[in-house]
């Protein structure tokens, strides 16, 4: 296993290796969405509460739980380039902050929806925790993503980059911690979620797995992809690109 | 700080540097031993600055080594800055304060006391006698090399790193500088330095390198 | 190492007091930002009193992290910085009395007007109090978070918004705290469980933050 990560690490076997990996990736996001989209959408039954508007928490709950995924990864890899200077690992944590932002952006937008039926008319609930600790990870992802696109020399951007997410992950659980704190001195916070989700139907249970696997499958693929792209930008005048360019030409 | 059991010298095996997309040199293999000078030559870009500043340990190379007495510089980063004496292209003085001010504080920050009589003769041996108290806002480019060349003198490290330390300078602060540079040799110190002009001192052979 | 980690001290003392404007100017940024805000209201405003603790708060964290712009800068620009990362001392401790110096000169005197700037905001006592403490213990957790900030980005030439960008989110925690604290003491609430965890932040930040400043001024420096 442990060799197995370091020749992963090596460029041009990682960039054959995702060549082979990429495809199947494709289908079984393709196959797990389709399956997920149906399933909660149509069969699944509606909450009688909330009615047919809980369905976009076949969204939501998804979205939110991976966009605090994925910065752990980016944090873990950041940890990872800053004490053994992998390059890939540097790559993966640049690639993975546009998609964690694009995440977090999806569950806000889908939580703010999904409160205006249960806040009445308002879109933006400043009293819900989870929605205020999105709000904060957005702001994180932006500011991660600025920092990485300021330096122009690529080793310095990754390291500056990767200490600044490791400042974010010590970060996190205070800034969880003080908006809990926060919105509790406002009465009736509303609890949705995570909590929501263990304490719903099986019916509805299924459907929402499915869904997450098919985000954490959407993640794995764009990660690959995106790093791809990044490694191949890097490595531009390295032998093995320049051998593989020529055989694509070819 | 302990006596190194080897001999003082500073070597370099298989240094490689890059920066961004370039790699400014690889492959460098050289040594400086006690009363050596090294003059790094080269043209505008060719990584000379980046050298000296990855020598200090400023400048991460990409790989490669450099030793101290036989010892990684980032084995003990603290000893080995503690005998390195180094001038970059920024004086690294303070505008606002005088050259007296500057010395003290760059000495006591070295953790080094330093009694007024010597501030005043080293001040005195770059000449600038008559300028310890004028603000360094006010003092020409030279001026402001001058102080800090002093440094070099007060700090009575082994080992100095000098980025381009003729420029700006007149001529008898050439003269001076040189001066300074053979008794450090003499006394059994290292130098390396980059430098546009040939160095030309007394009774001291100069080993060269040059970087494409 | 003390001796060296003192010189410092009073090298930076000294260089902030040849700077009067820069000492000064922070804080008349933070008088006139905390002005600002009633006069965008009405005049009779009961909003007020409710507004006062998260205004004065608002104005010591953009007063903090804009004054600590200069922090590394100029020793950047002439050079004392590289000299200072080849001292043989841990960077860790010298960036820390770095940091101290800057909440010597901004943090303590944000303190000291606070009351002042509240009382025009009607807080009452008990609310000032609250104020005062919470200043007490954030000001040196806004100094350190964003001497990390300033740490990353000193050697970019467009530095200025990017640091508000990387430092502001992370701000947030004691921004919470500190106004809600206010607000608690205001209604006659108790607030020893805010106190004490910004307390545990501040400590938190005093053995972390100074690493992290120091690894990305090694960055900087390269």
């Amino acid at each position: 296993m442990w060799v197995w990560f370091h020749k992963l690490g090596s460029p041009p076997y990682f960039y054959r290796f995702s060549t082979i990996v990429l495809p199947w990736l494709a289908v079984l996001t393709l196959i797990l969405f389709s399956v997920g989209v149906v399933w909660g959408l149509y069969i699944a039954p509606s909450d009688y509460q909330q009615s047919e508007t809980s369905r976009i928490m076949y969204v939501h709950v998804p979205a939110s739980m991976f966009s605090m995924s994925i910065y752990m990864v980016m944090a873990m890899a950041s940890a990872v380039t800053l004490i053994w200077r992998i390059k890939l690992a540097d790559l993966v944590a640049s690639a993975s902050a546009p998609i964690g932002a694009a995440y977090t952006f999806i569950a806000l937008i889908t939580g703010s929806l999904w409160g205006r039926t249960m806040w009445g008319n308002t879109y933006w609930e400043w009293s819900d925790p989870r929605l205020m600790s999105e709000l904060i990870l957005f702001f994180l992802y932006l500011g991660y993503m600025a920092l990485n696109s300021a330096y122009e020399d690529r080793r310095r951007a990754a390291r500056a980059a990767a200490v600044l997410a490791l400042v974010g992950v010590v970060n996190i659980p205070i800034i969880h911690y003080s908006v809990e704190w926060w919105t509790s001195l406002h009465q009736g916070s509303t609890t949705r979620g995570t909590q929501f989700a263990a304490t719903i139907d099986p019916s509805m249970r299924y459907p929402l797995f499915v869904m997450m696997g098919a985000f954490a499958m959407l993640y794995a693929q764009l990660l690959l992809k995106y790093t791809r792209c990044l490694l191949l930008d890097g490595e531009r005048n390295n032998a093995w690109v320049k051998e593989m360019v020529k055989q694509h030409a070819a | 700080m302990s006596t190194p059991a080897s001999p003082t010298s500073l070597e370099t095996l298989n240094l490689r540097c890059e920066r961004g997309d370039r790699t400014l040199f690889e492959g460098l293999n050289f040594q400086v031993a006690a009363g050596q000078l090294l003059q790094i030559e080269g043209a505008n870009g060719s990584g000379k600055t980046t050298l000296l500043r990855t020598l200090c340990g400023l400048f991460e190379s990409t790989a490669g080594n450099i030793n101290w007495c036989g010892q990684s510089i980032h084995a003990d980063p603290a000893s080995y800055h503690a005998q390195l004496s180094y001038i970059g292209h920024l004086p690294g003085i303070k505008l606002e304060l005088s050259p007296r001010e500057n010395l003290a504080f760059s000495q006591g920050l070295r953790g080094q006391s330093i009694s007024q009589n010597d501030l005043l003769n080293a001040l005195d041996a770059i000449g600038l006698y008559g300028f310890e108290d004028t603000p360094c806002r006010h003092l020409s480019a030279g001026q402001r090399r001058r102080v800090a060349l002093a440094r070099l003198i007060l700090d009575k490290s082994q080992l100095w790193i000098l980025d381009e330390p003729f420029t700006a300078l007149d001529r008898a602060g050439n003269q001076r500088l040189s001066e300074l540079l053979a008794a450090h040799l003499l006394q059994g110190g290292l130098v390396v330095l980059t430098s546009h002009q040939p160095v030309i001192l007394q009774d001291v052979a100069i080993n060269r390198l040059a970087l494409e | 190492m003390r001796h060296a980690l003192l010189i410092l001290l009073k090298r930076d003392l000294l260089l902030a007091f040849r700077h009067p404007n820069d000492l000064v100017n922070p804080l008349i940024f933070f008088l006139i930002v905390v002005s600002l805000f009633p006069m965008g209201l009405k005049p009779d405003s009961q909003f007020l009193p409710m507004m006062g603790s998260a205004v004065i708060w608002v104005a010591a964290l953009l007063a903090s992290m804009l004054s600590l712009d200069n922090l590394f800068r100029s020793d950047m620009e002439d050079g004392t910085l590289e000299q200072i990362g080849l001292l043989p001392w841990p960077l860790s401790a010298l960036v820390t009395i770095k940091v101290l110096v800057h909440w010597l000169v901004t943090g303590i005197p944000i303190v000291i007007m606070a009351p002042l700037l509240g009382m025009m905001f009607n807080i009452p006592p008990e609310g000032i109090r609250a104020l005062m403490l919470t200043l007490l213990l954030g000001t040196p957790v806004l100094s350190l978070i964003g001497a990390i900030g300033v740490a990353l980005t000193v050697s970019l030439r467009r530095g200025g918004v990017l640091v508000s960008l990387l430092v502001l989110p992370l701000y947030i925690p004691v921004l919470i705290f500190g106004a809600g604290s206010v607000w608690d003491a205001s209604l006659g609430l108790a607030i020893r469980g805010p106190v004490l965890f910004m307390g545990a932040i501040l400590v938190l930040a005093l053995t972390l933050a100074p690493l992290a400043i120091a690894g990305a001024l090694r960055i900087s420096l390269e």
